[in-house]
């Protein structure tokens, strides 16, 4: 197992620095000038020539990307040019966001999910199944914007139960100390702050988490279904061993695995839908921010904080991957 | 609790240029000159009164007495030299435009770079404790009126010398600029929590009228439906920026609308460089087949009214007696046919995904115009470009456009901050080479008082609006939202919009 | 942002025999299955229904898409509904909202089959290429299916949306950017089941007898081992179909794509639609209702596809 893993950290670098490569060149590839984005209606072209010698923009690429590499090593990701804050400093101040809101709506769709899922199968073709199924599928193909908008308008503009943006309420003045606000609130037993941190995350989690609650019911169920009609499983109910049983002991064991090989695929839906959900939602992450990023042609933070989320990504796939082999001896022997 | 539409860049005003950041810097500092309540005319602030010299090159400023800075430290004439002397002695790295586009635009340049020779300010010199002399090389007749800028505010020597850095890299970010600004406000920055929220305390030693809030929260909130919701479900108090769609609902849900008056101009500009806008028949035209009322009703504001010339009716130098092309769009037609353009491609440039202050809703403006354009005959080729990068790239970058939607906000109350800044010179924007009107407008710079300069600017008014490199559209009036707790805010059509005046129920 | 499967289910295993045609048995037997299935029929009812109207748009309306015709109806806050001249009403430009409903459904089918095919043709050929050489052994077949992993690897480093929205940004601003870059983000999941397919099949006791019995190589991968990989191609095809459809509405979402107004697309619309929800929900709720119907069309009939196709599933 461990040399599994250092197999894959090893794997990592190439393609990190073979992506660094591609970002460089692809960042200053895309059309547009971050000085003409930066000056805005102000621009003028002297200054966009005095902004572009400031940031070094006229000399030779080569010169550049060598700079840039420098830089890296020192552990230096630059700055944004927009607002000339140090790219890492503003990744580790957004990313806490996005993961606090996706881990949410992880947990919402497995906890949810998964119970789901084997209930269906257990009840299979009855109408239990058939409305489990029909509304997975319904959630699956619905836009994940499309339902973050339902969902605001419904229970935050409407009813009013729930807020309508931010992470937090800004009257709170909560101590912020891993930016992860549920958690901090606990740390600091500021419990009104951590709950009011929650009550935000509830919408936008709910949003982000449909889709993936979908597919894991689906998969759990499909899953179990298979599992339940394998002949072993047959056997022991033959045998009289109560059902309660079988269920647990070898059912739900031999069905989790591709539920969890599922979980890890999840990561990469939930990126993307979190930049969507972050954008109805105001919500603070790393999704909105890159893409202004883009927008503004803001080389550091496209070049920074892509790289950081290639690097977070392989990091789960490669938790997925070992998980796998924890449940599934034979998948080792590979 | 307030919401803007973005997060502040920097908390130190000189290095700023975005709305922002000068909405914080407003409540923390101040500058020598302020405006009327209401008004883009300058008022007494720091600066009780002054005397402009015979030349126009000298400005003596008496202070206001007993005002000190947040950090204690007394407010006089040394401080006002130390923030001049300061601006003009800023290093090269600080020169450029992102960082000091204000008052490399006014003064023209610093001790130092290229371009040190064009330089207006001379020294500064303390006559005694409240008084202070600005000694300027040539004429700048708008010196007063730029003095109400925050970025031009007063900060405090003590403060700057301990922890700003002006040659820093990123001198936007350093502790002085994200932690510890001190100015004269009635405002103090409690805490900026970068992502979040700026949070000020009132300050209880404020020289002038104190606030009656105790604390007042700046969150970002980007969209303005979003703003909108917000203050509906009682999680914000105001906003800016309300879109043009709510305004009607939120009145009628009972929450109040506080208008600004316009100090902008929104246009259809015209590029010369692509033909057949090289005609003045053509350019006519257009002009006659815009019906603005329709334009103002199905896109922009209440409110809003539609305007004759580039620089709205407050602003020095307008004429009532502009030549004006109403809507008419069998003129219009005839034009064209004289001009042998009938039917004629246009390329019709404008921008996605933005939202300006006099360009509320861009798509919607352009649509409307559209139809009116094909309404007399005009074949309209459609280009949209997202604002950023592209749009502005393509308007002002290249020649490579037709005819467009922008506008601009006017910053202080000069002419030269409306007209100068489209037609001063050449540019790839308007595509034309009209020298008289670049003298023109060179020579009005040069004058020294607003008094003097009003006849030659209201002349040039006459002869670009008969020259019509584009057609004024409105002055959009933007908007603020309140909920009814919120009593006594004050508008500002340069948005010196100060919180002490506020009061919450 | 496609559907994932578990690697147990994406290639049928058990069906495959020594026909001299291995292709038609399993074929006519899921026809049978699809036919019997009622998922699979409303499934393909929906993508029908979709895809007629998206071919037949112009005979469905007499306007022209985007052409903002009665702009001077619409103001800031109030955009006219259904009425007898515009069975849909008007949309917040000012044009007819059925005709921008049936463009959109053509502009949708476009993208969505443009990008799958792209995806397809060079994710599968990757694939192929991977997987044939990988499974024929040798140095210079490992080596290759190293290679074209190693670069299916870089794509599948960063989220796929993030991928898209990369690419688009790239090439700018207009639909082929769009297409491209829904079509680049597939590639790596087609290239990763061609491979898989190939590669598990190439260990299969009828590969093995047929190599033994001299057969050439090259053959046994065109002539068996490709067709019995094109089932669950199809079946990803098709899945795959009903995300483009929804990736491409994200990226308008995003602002990125086609921005020419006479081209109408449902995601567009929706961005559009957005802050006149209060005035004009249907604004809003129609583009997205739409979405989710050509999805759900494609997504049920080719899940009940996949299940036809593998008769060991049983549902």
């Amino acid at each position: 197992m461990l040399r599994f893993v250092l197999r894959r950290l090893a794997l990592m670098v190439p393609v990190l620095i073979g992506l660094s490569i591609l970002l460089f060149a692809w960042v200053r590839a895309l059309p547009g000038d971050p000085s003409r984005a930066l000056l805005g209606e102000r621009a003028t072209p002297e200054g966009i020539e005095r902004v572009n010698a400031a940031y070094g923009f006229d000399k030779p690429l080569i010169e550049q990307y060598l700079t840039y590499v420098g830089a890296l090593l020192r552990g230096d990701f630059g700055e944004s040019i927009q607002t000339g804050r140090p790219v890492l400093e503003s990744f580790t101040e957004r990313f806490p966001a996005t993961l606090e809101l996706g881990a949410t709506a992880l947990l919402f769709a497995v906890v949810l999910g998964v119970p789901l899922g084997y209930v269906a199968a257990r009840s299979q073709g009855r109408l239990l199944d058939t409305s489990v199924v029909s509304g997975s599928l319904l959630g699956v193909v619905t836009p994940v914007f499309f339902l973050a908008i339902l969902l605001k308008l419904v229970f935050a503009d409407k009813l009013h139960w729930l807020p309508t943006a931010l992470r937090q309420d800004p009257r709170m003045d909560a101590t912020h100390i891993t930016n992860f606000y549920v958690l901090d609130g606990i740390l600091t037993r500021e419990w009104d702050a951590s709950w009011d941190a929650l009550t935000h995350l509830v919408l936008p989690a709910l949003a982000l988490g449909t889709i993936p609650l979908a597919i894991i019911v689906r998969i759990t169920r499909a899953s179990v279904s298979e599992v339940l009609h394998e002949d072993y499983v047959r056997t022991a109910e033959a045998k009289g061993l109560a059902r309660g049983t079988v269920s647990r002991r070898h059912v739900l064991r031999n069905a989790l695995l591709p539920v969890v090989t599922t979980i890890g695929l999840q990561a990469g839906l939930l990126f993307s839908g979190a930049v969507l959900t972050e954008t109805v939602f105001a919500f603070n992450g790393i999704g909105q921010y890159l893409f202004e990023a883009i927008g503004s042609r803001d080389y550091p933070v496209l070049q920074g904080f892509i790289i950081f989320i290639a690097i977070v990504y392989s990091l789960i796939n490669l938790l997925v991957d070992v998980s796998y082999g924890l449940i599934d001896p034979r998948v080792r022997a590979a | 609790m307030f919401a803007g539409s973005a997060e502040p860049v920097t908390l130190d005003p000189f290095f700023a240029s975005d709305g922002e950041s000068f909405r914080v810097a407003r409540q923390i500092f101040e500058g020598l000159v302020g405006t009327m309540p209401g008004t883009a005319d300058p008022a007494p602030l720091l600066a009780k009164e002054w005397e402009v010299g015979e030349d126009g090159l000298t400005y003596t400023f008496s202070l206001e007495e007993g005002v000190k800075f947040h950090d204690g430290t007394d407010f006089n004439a040394e401080a006002v030299c130390f923030n001049f002397d300061r601006w003009y002695n800023m290093p090269e790295s600080a020169q450029t435009d992102d960082l000091t586009y204000y008052y490399a635009a006014l003064f023209r340049g610093f001790a130092t770079g290229d371009r040190a020779e064009e330089a207006i300010y001379e020294s500064c010199s303390a006559d005694d404790e409240l008084t202070a002399t600005i000694t300027l090389q040539s004429p700048f007749a708008g010196f007063i009126s730029s003095m109400s800028l925050p970025a031009l505010s007063m900060q405090s020597p003590t403060a700057l010398e301990e922890y700003q850095d002006d040659a820093a890299t990123n001198p936007r970010n350093t502790e002085y600029s994200t932690e510890r600004p001190v100015g004269t406000g009635p405002f103090t920055l409690e805490s900026w929590e970068r992502g979040e929220q700026v949070t000020l305390t009132a300050n209880d030693d404020y020289w002038g009228e104190p606030a009656s809030i105790d604390e007042a929260v700046v969150v970002a909130i980007a969209e303005p439906k979003a703003r909108a919701d917000a203050l509906r479900n009682g999680e914000i108090d105001g906003y800016d920026l309300v879109g043009p769609a709510d305004i009607g609902p939120l009145e009628g849900d009972g929450f109040q609308i506080v208008n600004r008056e316009a100090f902008n101009v929104l246009y259809l500009g015209m590029n010369q460089k692509q033909a057949p806008l090289d005609d003045p028949k053509v350019r006519q035209a257009i002009a006659h087949a815009i019906n603005r009322d329709e334009v103002v009703s199905a896109s922009l504001p209440e409110g809003t009214q539609t305007a004759t010339q580039f620089i709205p009716e407050v602003v020095n130098g307008f004429a009532d007696d502009v030549p004006t092309y109403d809507y008419d769009p069998e003129a219009a037609e005839q034009l064209l046919e004289e001009a042998g353009a009938t039917g004629a491609t246009i390329e019709f440039n404008y921008p996605t995904d933005v939202s300006r202050p006099y360009m509320p809703a861009p798509e919607d403006t352009f649509n409307v115009i559209r139809t009116q354009l094909e309404a007399v005959g005009l074949k309209i080729k459609p280009t949209a470009d997202k604002w950023d990068p592209d749009y502005l790239e393509k308007i002002q970058g290249t020649p490579g456009h037709g005819i467009h939607l922008l506008g601009w906000t006017g910053d202080y109350n000069d002419t030269d901050n409306f007209l100068g800044v489209f037609f001063g010179a050449k540019s790839n924007e308007w595509g034309f080479d009209n020298q008289e009107i670049f003298d023109g407008l060179k020579e009005a710079r040069g004058i020294p008082t607003p008094e003097e300069q009003e006849t030659l600017y209201q002349e040039l008014n006459r002869q670009i609006m008969d020259y019509l490199p584009g057609v004024p559209l409105a002055h959009p009036v933007p908007s603020l939202a309140f909920s009814p707790d919120v009593e006594g805010y004050q508008q500002s059509p340069v948005q010196d919009e100060v919180w002490n005046v506020i009061t919450l129920n | 942002m496609t559907i994932p499967l578990p690697p147990s289910q994406v290639v049928p295993d058990g069906v495959i025999g020594l026909d001299a045609d291995p292709g038609v048995g399993l074929w006519r037997g899921a026809f049978r299955r699809l036919r019997r299935n009622p998922s699979a029929i409303i499934g393909a009812v929906m993508v029908a229904i979709f895809v007629l109207v998206a071919i037949t748009a112009p005979l469905l309306t007499s306007y022209a898409p985007g052409s903002a015709e009665w702009s001077g109806q619409v103001t800031p806050s109030s955009v006219p509904g259904p009425s007898p001249e515009h069975f849909l009403g008007l949309d917040r430009f000012g044009s007819d909202m059925w005709t921008q409903m049936v463009y959109g459904a053509q502009q949708s089918l476009v993208y969505g089959v443009v990008s799958t095919a792209i995806g397809l043709t060079v994710g599968a050929s990757l694939g192929a290429l991977a997987g044939g050489f990988g499974s024929v052994g040798g140095r210079i077949g490992d080596w290759v299916d190293t290679a074209v992993m190693r670069l299916v690897d870089i794509m599948l480093s960063i989220p796929s949306l993030l991928l898209a929205v990369s690419i688009a940004a790239l090439l700018g601003q207009n639909s082929y950017a769009v297409m491209i870059a829904i079509g680049a983000a597939q590639v790596p999941i087609f290239a990763r089941l061609l491979r898989g397919s190939m590669l598990s099949q190439g260990k299969a006791d009828y590969v093995l007898a047929a190599d033994a019995l001299g057969i050439r190589k090259t053959r046994i991968v065109m002539g068996h081992v490709l067709p019995n990989s094109i089932g669950p191609t199809i079946v990803q095809a098709t899945l795959n179909l009903a995300t483009a459809i929804i990736e491409v509405a994200a990226l308008s979402y995003l602002g990125l794509g086609e921005s020419d107004p006479a081209v109408a697309e449902w995601g567009r619309m929706l961005v559009a639609a957005q802050d006149r929800f209060d005035a004009a929900p249907r604004l809003a709720l129609l583009p997205g209702a739409a979405i989710a119907f050509a999805a759900l069309g494609f997504t049920l009939f080719g899940e009940a596809l996949r299940e036809a196709l593998d008769p060991k599933s049983r549902r």
